[in-house]
């Protein structure tokens, strides 16, 4: 690597110095947009003890949830974990802890944490669950609540495309937490369909700047999707 | 009659306006879709990112980078906009959907609404749920009136872990349609061949009944 260029060309070297008890801020919105090989990598590597901090957790034998195979998640912090027996299962036999985050709180607390902002104020959860123990402020009347900020180890995203410098374009609704999650890495992988040359992109149609990215790899993807639903 | 699911939803689509920014939830929400008033446009958000929701694909358009927040497979509508969670949330958050619909267990006077969690039974999560319900300028909840056991889900108090408080305006149930507003819940209209009786007998919170109750109205 020199100057710029991000770029890595195999797993080994894009998961390089991930050890046990990290947390990891993982992209993607159920099956949408999600970093296949970079989590392929983790499995391979056994790292244990881990916090994931990601919308959802995979499914069974696919995304996230193949990580539960060997019991490599401590934690989990979501918002929704619907779609994974395996997940219900350790949660009932307290293998795996979860800390159930609104959506909306969750993507706060990456951007949050990527801008270097230490906690915000919501009126989300107040009066709920998620509001237990945590300070609550009025302001013109209204209560809302102290939510801290995130950030981690690694940051795992999915693009579409990056340039040779890290700059990340998305495609479509794969984007999702992927250009938060960038931001809150203290090392941010990134996993994308394509690579191209720095000027290729044009600058004013980057999602994320290559500031926030440290290595850059060519993935191949299955793409799976969790819900064909077509029109006749 | 109680109400079938389709017509809850057309009963919801009435209270559509031109020009809504409209976050419709999973299930019943999810069909008022397809009723959207002739001569009125409103845009569909979806939280996972997209302004303009556009109906299913054919199956040769279907894209795995294309979903809905039910992730499923969905088209983006002429004029619609991609962007990321946190954008998707701060126009949540931030007052800017004119209205959100979706289903819950229970509902209270005070218009407390609980639909993400049953202890020990169901652990799924909340998803944009507690967003929704605390940034909407307009909430409508759509659900049965009363469990298949006969308990009434209007309640004096919420039972249920709660997704948000004071938030709930509007219910439309398969028996009825409410206004919740001073601590009751005020009867406004009542499914066709539906008696106030009904609705009374399976409504365990305050309920207000002023005047005659109108029938709802479906115009095809």
């Amino acid at each position: 690597m020199a100057g710029f260029d991000k770029v890595v060309t195999s797993y080994a070297e894009a998961m390089e110095g991930i050890k046990d008890g990290d947390t990891i801020i993982a992209g993607g919105f159920g099956l949408c947009g999600i970093p296949e090989g970079l989590i392929n990598e983790i499995k391979r590597k056994q790292t244990k003890e881990l916090t994931v901090v990601s919308n959802n957790c995979g499914v069974d034998d696919f995304g996230l949830g193949i990580l539960l195979h060997d019991r490599q998640i401590k934690k989990i912090v979501a918002s929704y974990v619907g779609e994974n027996a395996l997940f219900e299962q350790q949660l009932l036999d307290g293998i795996i802890d979860v800390e159930l985050t609104p959506q909306g709180t969750l993507a706060e607390k990456m951007r949050a944490g990527g801008a270097g902002i230490p906690g915000f104020y919501t009126a989300t959860g107040y009066g709920t669950p998620v509001a237990e123990g945590k300070e609550v402020k009025e302001f013109n009347g209204r209560p809302y609540i102290l939510e801290e900020s995130i950030t981690g180890e690694f940051a795992i995203i999915k693009a579409w495309k990056a340039d040779r410098y890290g700059n990340l374009v998305f495609r479509h609704t794969a984007m999702n937490f992927n250009p938060m999650a960038a931001t809150a890495g203290k090392m941010t992988v990134v996993e994308v369909e394509e690579i191209v040359e720095p000027g290729e992109l044009q600058p004013s149609e980057i999602h994320t700047p290559g500031i926030y990215v440290n290595r850059v790899i060519k993935g191949n993807f299955e793409k799976r999707i969790e819900r064909v639903t077509t029109s006749k | 009659m109680a109400l079938s699911r389709e017509q809850v939803a057309m009963r919801v689509a009435q209270e559509l306006k031109d020009g809504y920014y409209v976050n419709l939830g999973i299930g019943i929400p999810t069909l008022v879709a397809n009723f959207v008033p002739a001569g009125i446009e409103v845009m569909l958000q979806s939280e996972n990112g997209l302004l303009g929701m556009g109906p299913y694909p054919n199956e040769d358009q279907v894209d795995a980078d294309m979903i809905n927040a039910g992730k499923e497979t969905v088209t983006a509508a002429t004029g619609a906009a991609i962007f990321n969670s946190a954008e998707s949330f701060a126009m949540i958050r931030g007052g800017h959907v004119d209205l959100t619909v979706l289903g819950a267990f229970e509902v209270d006077q005070q218009g407390n609404i609980a639909s993400w969690m049953i202890p020990k039974k169901l652990i799924k999560g909340m998803g944009g749920a507690m967003d929704l319900v605390a940034g909407a300028q307009n909430i409508i909840v759509t659900m049965t009136h009363a469990s298949k056991h006969g308990d009434s889900k209007l309640l004096e108090a919420c039972t249920l872990p709660l997704t948000g408080v004071n938030c709930v305006k509007k219910i439309v149930t398969d028996l009825a349609v409410l206004e919740v507003k001073d601590g009751a819940f005020y009867l406004l209209e009542r499914a066709p061949n539906v008696s106030v009786d009904e609705i009374i007998s399976k409504t365990a919170g305050k309920l207000i009944v002023e005047g005659d109750i109108p029938e709802m109205q479906f115009t095809d």
